[in-house]
């Protein structure tokens, strides 16, 4: 990915409670509020965020608990950059992981939609895996910036 | 989020608030619990409360529509507007739900009210 000028940033740590699913959604919320975003771009980002998130807490920590790294950025031009990370099992096939409809989970009613979730609603997505080390989701989004 | 039956024996469910991994499981018991305890004929799920909703919602409904044709009974998506539309939207729902717009609430109500001023003027009699 390019390289561009961060004129705002931000990094938290949380453990991988389902609480912190709402928790994460807020702070991008909130992170993103001096842009001014347009009501569906605001709710795109934090539908993506809660989804990679969610993969954390469902996939990456499946049946234990460790910690999800968020690092947001607001680059040149009005763009949004997430990175969400976590040093869980890691996903053994992202090809697949990434297929619409694929989950390792269907007895918990997973729709198998998170990727496909994070690729509609941002501009970019790139996952990053290692079997056993660890998932690093990273996003990118163009907000319009509104009139003032 | 609210559980209504009709005189029909139709299901409503009024989902409200934030639909995320966290509280699916809780809404999820509470909606198969109403169905297996009721058999409605139709379930509807009213999405109008709602102001937030991920993939975990599309997988609520995508379960329930399993369990529901198990029932033999159909499944009605109602009130997807805006972002929860289109979320939902990415999950093909719409070729196995029906999605359907109306204050069924309100319809559900006055369908309870009916039935009981009638059950009252049978117990008087």
């Amino acid at each position: 990915m390019s390289r561009s000028q961060t004129l705002n940033e931000l990094k938290v740590a949380f453990p991988s409670l389902s609480e912190n699913e709402s928790l994460a959604r807020l702070i991008v919320s909130g992170f993103v509020s001096g842009l001014n975003p347009m009501i569906d771009e605001l709710s795109d980002v934090k539908t993506a965020v809660s989804e990679a998130v969610t993969n954390c807490i469902v996939h990456g920590y499946r049946n234990t608990v460790g910690t999800i790294k968020m690092h947001l950025r607001i680059l040149e031009g009005n763009e949004l950059y997430i990175r969400i990370s976590d040093k869980g099992c890691g996903i053994e096939n992202i090809e697949r992981a990434m297929e619409p409809l694929f989950t390792s989970a269907p007895d918990e009613d997973r729709a198998g939609l998170g990727f496909t979730v994070m690729e509609s609603f941002m501009d970019k997505l790139s996952v990053r895996s290692k079997n056993g080390n660890g998932t690093t989701v990273t996003m990118r989004k163009k907000l319009e910036s509104r009139v003032k | 989020m609210k559980i209504l039956f009709d005189n029909k024996n139709r299901c409503l469910v009024c989902l409200s608030g934030e639909i995320d991994h966290h509280n699916a499981s809780a809404i999820r018991m509470k909606i198969d619990v109403a169905i297996d305890s009721h058999c409605p004929g139709e379930v509807y799920i009213d999405f109008s409360g709602v102001s937030f909703m991920d993939s975990s919602g599309i997988g609520l409904v995508m379960g329930r529509y399993r369990i529901l044709r198990e029932y033999g009974a159909s499944l009605f998506v109602a009130n997807c507007k805006g972002s929860i539309r289109k979320v939902m939207q990415l999950s093909g729902m719409n070729r196995l739900a029906k999605f359907v717009d109306g204050d069924f609430e309100n319809e559900f109500l006055n369908s309870r009210k009916g039935e009981t001023v009638n059950e009252q003027v049978a117990n008087v009699k």
